[in-house]
């Protein structure tokens, strides 16, 4: 396939970024183009111009300060996977990187890439609303912060405006006795989430304290499954509390499910409580 | 080392350009002045065209030329069916390389655009502007079969392409006096090829000359030149074929596409070479698409287990046009063979072929074989479940006895050679199948169900001889042929018809020639797959390159023997009776001391300067071999598979393959072969399915969303070998492309559903998904 | 629109001016003639078109060529050191690990992505490191051989 004719410059600093998108009404940014350039190769998106900000340093690495881990909007999933940072302070970020497409994907895709795409069927906004993860976005010099409630609007709708870069995503670290899990249900041919559940439930003196559960790949925008953690709190945890806090989950679904010839909708449905019941039992064997 | 040849795993003789990405397929090629052509295709399953307006598109920068069907009257015949199915009332709808006033499929070639290169054409494509007006489409072959479907051509009522039985013994009798009758409807589901490399045509036509040479993704070169010459008004003496390396074919690189002849007109109007290659999207629309049948299928048999008539109906998807097999793959490559293994006392089977508005289905590996393994491996399942026996001992009531040379069936076919007991009971020990049953017995574990799943089969393969090609209405012959050349230094080269693209003949062929004649099969190059280089074929598909080409092979090595044996004799002063020869050596009987070797002959013959009388100089032989019979391949199938009852996901567990293709030459091959072959058939169990919305849109538009096999989605297969040579065939070969195939689908597809009895779970509509499995539960469970 | 591009393959460096959509596997297929690398998707699905980036795989129909200015690809033809095959390659021919060769370019790349990440890798992780790598020919057994048997050479390499 190919792309249509578009102009292209590179960016050699955010700044520069920044002032790019201003000159040029339309442009996208092309980080490390494995949202992008799929829909350009399919003529989707015609965009007169591309800004690379694929080679801002300052976009790049995994820092942690303060119980907060600041992940720059370049990392790719590959080394989301690989940190060590990550595996100790939020695990479920790094379990789902290294579920997402294939090994020669997740070299190149980028965390501010998908974010900022913001398809339902990716495994990343799943996780980020449920580890309450806040995305940090320039626009002409200054940033902002936007909580992943806000930021991620429908299907492949952001909070993001025309001129705005996503410059990093921050997660609060797990404190003790806090486990993670995601648990995706592939699509076989695209390895897209068809379900992904993501949990982090906290254990105090044996008692679940705080759950937080959110749920991708069914849902337009990933959603927080309020019903369910209000299930779980304060309860002990068993294979029959889990089982029916995760069979809560269909309250928090709302009518406007995707399906598709592989999944229906209400396939989907019932495998959101088997997904969410896997996630918290792995998170709450972690946490133990 | 002549004895040891035969039968050994060497490495590949084709690896070396592959491995290091020095091979050349054809998209590779680049010519001198080449421009690139881009094919616009209809986006509607049905439609009139009302106005085409290519203006804008040929003054684009870069645009060399942009044609419509108008452009090639006169100059591009319609693609023609070479599978003429007689006794069927077969009606051939026209074919036009570009769609003249009415599109009949998404894909259907409306227009093709030239440019300087492939960017500079898919920008014009887009503004060629087509108007259409939508028709009612139909994709569903038993729907479109019936009154007030849509009609896709004018003069060929209730879509009727053709309607074929095949009938044997007394079917009114076998169901009257039934003790028992199982029936099911079965969905064999539309499948996509997916060769890894999609289909590319470069053609190259000199103006001065009126010579054209085409370089296709072909499995038959020959076939492609024999056709091209009618299609595209030129001698076959000034068309020269060339298949370079070939990326898989899996049948859908056995027809003649208009897309080729389309871009073989541009060239001949330019005078330019001018190279096309197909995008995946392209490939998914526009190339072949395998099975589609609707299958509804009785068998009838005593309370013993004893079977004693089948009978069914099937609807079989052509697609919108017959490609050039087509009519022949549902009906004798598929009816013909449903005794199976079994001793078959009755059958019936009406097949309607049913033009839809889908991509038209040709060949997929097995065609047909795999289509009606599965009617009857289904139905041996069902009627061991009514019958409460095991389904072994179902299928060891019903198995023909071990035979050697020929075994007639109710379908007429004679089988050559088989032992299918067996291969039955080899599968059943190395598989442990009473352990697994035990297991079984036990009941599920966390909700995750055991199910076995057998599959006998039996295929026929070696298409030919060319006389039933004649009689059952294929439009050439079934023969192969091979040429064997000595050079004075005793290297060789073989040149066949056949045009293999990935099975390995280039080795397999060499260790033909190196066991029947003693040379290196290093010193042994095979040549295939050029019509100015090569003997005529009929190409390589139904697993006939080494049941056939092999054959014609041997016999010509061995011809060359007797003429080396001739020329031994007079340089040793020996009478030629008196000869003897072995490994490579010619001698005098009882002196093998002094012997002349194949290469010492090779020398004398080249340089003649001392020959007996009457030889000619060289040592160079050929044969045309057309084979008395098909081959019959055969084996057993077992698949293990465990459902979550939950979430109705299957894993398959173990799979065990038993695959008699006769003796093997190269075992690494062979088996690779099999790995291949059950492969494809687990995808279709398991995960493949080209799906159209009621439209008449492809959905499963690319691999985003058509599943095939990955890696992590499969276990080691387990292969199991029995060898029963054929008894008609030079070195016994019988064939194994498809073999893996065959049985694979339904083993997999009897598995889940016997571990799903329990739950009350008797039929699933493939591929087995796990929303499917689960709603099969759910609907169950009531 | 062109811009210049400096790529590097396989150790030779080709200056360019492309069009900005111009595809990486296009640059080297159709710009300097490096056809080993496959075009077989289009989707990123089947992993034809992988090659290395600085020694990191990628799938090359889904990236610009204008990002790979300044870096260094290998590719198939790259892999070998002159008349002596890369170990993984000749594992390939060894254990009969491809048939019509289409994906063996890029299933031999993305299996030098798998040793330098999991130098002694299980068969279940041969097999999850090749789930972007579509086969149609082989059923994967001989290539999980294959890898399993370069994973060994190149052990005793080190």
């Amino acid at each position: 396939m190919y792309a249509p004719e578009f102009a292209y410059y590179r960016a050699g600093s955010l700044a520069e970024a920044g002032q790019l998108l201003q000159q040029h009404p339309g442009a996208k940014l092309l980080a490390g183009g494995h949202s992008l350039i799929p829909l350009l190769k399919l003529r989707l998106t015609t965009p007169p111009a591309l800004i690379d900000i694929g080679r801002l340093d300052e976009l790049k690495g995994i820092s942690v300060t303060d119980g907060r881990v600041r992940i720059g909007a370049l990392t790719t999933h590959a080394e989301l996977a690989a940190s060590s940072e990550l595996a100790a302070r939020c695990p479920a970020l790094a379990e789902a990187a290294g579920l997402i497409g294939d090994p020669a994907v997740r070299n190149r895709g980028t965390i501010g890439g998908n974010v900022a795409h913001a398809d339902p069927a990716s495994d990343l906004p799943t996780v980020l609303r449920a580890l309450d993860a806040t995305i940090a976005v320039t626009v002409d010099g200054s940033e902002r912060s936007i909580p992943a409630a806000d930021f991620f609007e429908g299907m492949m709708e952001t909070a993001l405006g025309d001129h705005d870069i996503v410059t990093a995503i921050e997660v609060p670290a797990a404190s003790a006795g806090q486990g993670q899990a995601y648990i995706k249900f592939s699509h076989p041919a695209s390895r897209y989430a068809v379900v992904g559940a993501a949990a982090s439930v906290t254990l105090t003196g044996g008692t679940i304290s705080t759950a937080a559960v959110a749920l991708g790949g069914l849902v337009p925008v990933a959603t927080r499954a309020d019903s369910v953690e209000q299930a779980l709190t304060g309860q002990t945890p068993s294979v029959d509390t889990i089982a029916a806090a995760a069979a809560a989950v269909s309250a928090d679904l709302g009518d406007d499910l995707i399906g598709d010839i592989y999944a229906s909708a209400e396939y989907r449905r019932a495998m959101a409580p088997v997904c969410v019941k896997r996630a918290l039992t792995a998170a709450v064997e972690r946490a133990g | 080392m002549s004895t040891r040849i035969f039968g050994s795993g060497i490495r590949r003789r084709e690896d070396p350009r592959l491995i290091t990405g020095t091979a050349t397929y054809t998209d590779d090629l680049t010519l001198p002045r080449m421009v690139h052509a881009a094919m616009l295709r209809s986006p509607h399953a049905h439609a009139r065209i009302t106005s085409i307006d290519t203006s804008n598109a040929a003054a684009a920068a870069g645009v060399v030329a942009v044609y419509t069907h108008a452009d090639t009257v006169g100059a591009l015949q319609p693609t023609p069916c070479a599978w003429l199915l007689p006794d069927s009332d077969l009606k051939v709808a026209t074919y036009h390389g570009l769609a003249k006033d009415v599109v009949r499929y998404v894909g259907d070639l409306v227009a093709v655009l030239v440019a300087e290169d492939r960017y500079a054409a898919e920008d014009a494509l887009e503004l060629i502007e087509v108007d259409y007006e939508p028709l009612p489409a139909v994709i569903d072959p038993e729907q479109a079969a019936k009154d007030g479907a849509p009609q896709l051509h004018d003069e060929i009522p209730r879509n009727q392409a053709f309607h074929w039985t095949v009938a044997g013994g007394d079917i009114d009798a076998a169901f009257e006096q039934a003790e028992v009758v199982v029936s099911d409807r079965i969905i064999q589901q539309r499948l996509i090829p997916n060769a890894m490399e999609t289909r590319a045509a470069l053609a190259s036509y000199t103006t001065a000359t009126g010579e054209l040479t085409l370089w296709n993704t072909t499995q038959n070169p020959h076939i492609v030149r024999f056709l091209m010459s009618g299609v595209c008004g030129l001698g076959e003496d000034k068309i020269r074929v060339v298949a370079p390396e070939v990326g898989g074919g899996f049948g859908s690189k056995l027809a003649v596409y208009p897309a080729d002849f389309v871009t073989v007109f541009c060239s001949m109007r330019l005078g330019r070479p001018v190279k096309w290659t197909e995008t995946r999207s392209e490939n998914y629309q526009a190339t072949t698409h395998g099975r589609d049948h609707v299958q509804q299928v009785e068998l009838a048999a005593k309370k013993d287990g004893t079977i004693t008539g089948l009978r069914c109906t099937v609807y079989a998807g052509m697609g919108a046009y017959l490609s050039t097999a087509a009519p022949g793959i549902p009906t004798i490559l598929h009816g013909l063979m449903l005794s199976g293994p079994y001793t078959l006392p009755a059958v019936k089977e009406d097949v309607y072929g049913t033009y839809t508005n889908g991509t038209p289905v040709d060949a997929y590996r097995g065609a047909g074989r795999p289509e009606a393994t599965f009617m009857l491996e289904r139905m041996m399942d069902l009627l061991a479940a009514e019958l409460e026996m095991d389904p072994v001992d179902v299928r060891k009531k019903n198995l023909i006895p071990k035979f050697d040379d020929g075994h007639e069936v109710i379908t007429t076919l004679s089988y050559d050679s088989g032992d299918y007991p067996a291969a039955l009971d080899k599968v059943l020990a190395h598989a442990d199948y009473a352990g697994l049953r035990a297991t079984q017995a036990k009941g599920p574990i966390n909700g995750t169900y055991l199910g076995l799943g057998l599959a006998n089969y039996v295929e026929m393969c070696g298409l030919g001889p060319s006389q039933v090609a004649g009689a059952i209405g294929f439009q050439g012959g079934l023969w192969e042929s091979a040429i064997v050349r000595f050079h004075p230094s005793g290297k060789v080269h073989v040149f066949i018809g056949a045009s293999p693209h990935g099975q390995g003949e280039e080795t397999t062929f060499a260790q033909i020639v190196s066991s029947e004649l003693g040379v290196d099969p290093n010193d042994v190059k095979v040549f295939h797959g050029d019509t100015d280089m090569t003997p005529m074929g009929w190409g390589t598909y139904g697993s006939r390159t080494t049941a056939v080409g092999g054959a014609a092979l041997a016999l010509t090595a061995r011809k060359i023997r007797d003429k080396a044996k001739v020329i031994a004799a007079h340089l040793l002063e020996a009478a030629v009776e008196d000869m003897d020869y072995e490994d490579g050596k010619f001698f005098v009987k009882g002196a093998p001391d002094q012997h002349k070797t194949i290469t010492d002959i090779a020398l004398m013959a080249n340089v003649a300067w001392n020959m007996p009388e009457g030889v000619e100089a060289g040592l160079e032989a050929s044969t045309f071999y057309d084979p008395p019979n098909f081959t019959f391949p055969f084996g057993t199938h077992l698949a293990v598979v465990e459902v979550e009852a939950e979430t109705g996901v299957v894993t398959l567990t173990r799979y065990i393959a038993l695959d008699d293709c006769g003796p093997q030459i190269n075992p690494v091959i062979v088996e690779g072969q099999v790995h291949g072959g059950v492969v494809q058939g687990i995808g279709q169990a398991l995960w493949e399915e080209a799906v159209y919305d009621e439209g008449g849109q492809l959905v499963t538009g690319s691999m985003l969303d058509y599943a095939l096999p990955r890696a992590d989605m499969l276990p080691d297969i387990e292969v199991l070998s029995t060898v029963t040579p054929s008894p008609h065939h030079p070195i016994g070969v019988k064939g194994v492309g498809e073999a893996g195939t065959i049985g694979s689908t339904v083993a997999v597809y009897n598995a889940v559903i016997d571990a799903l009895r329990p739950l009350g779970v008797t039929s699933i509509r493939m591929p087995l998904t796990p929303e499917r499995v689960w709603q099969a539960i759910q609907q169950a469970k009531g | 629109m062109h811009v210049p591009v400096t790529i590097t393959v396989n150790g030779q460096r080709y200056e360019h001016q492309v069009e900005p959509r111009l595809l990486l596997v296009h640059f080297l297929r159709e710009v300097i003639g490096a056809t080993g690398t496959k075009i077989g998707c289009d989707t990123s699905q089947c992993g034809a078109c992988t090659v290395l980036l600085d020694g990191v795989s990628m799938k090359s129909c889904t990236a610009l060529a204008v990002q790979a200015d300044g870096y260094e690809v290998t590719t198939i033809e790259g892999l070998a050191n002159g008349s002596e095959l890369h170990p993984i390659q000749d594992a390939f021919w060894e254990k009969h690990g491809l048939q019509c060769g289409f994906c063996t370019p890029g299933m031999i790349l993305a299996s030098v992505e798998l040793l330098r990440t999991t130098p002694d890798p299980t068969d279940e992780q041969i097999r999850h490191g090749l789930e972007g790598n579509i086969c149609r020919c082989t059923g994967y057994q001989n290539i999980v051989r294959a890898i399993r048997h370069a994973a060994g050479t190149m052990a005793g390499q080190r």
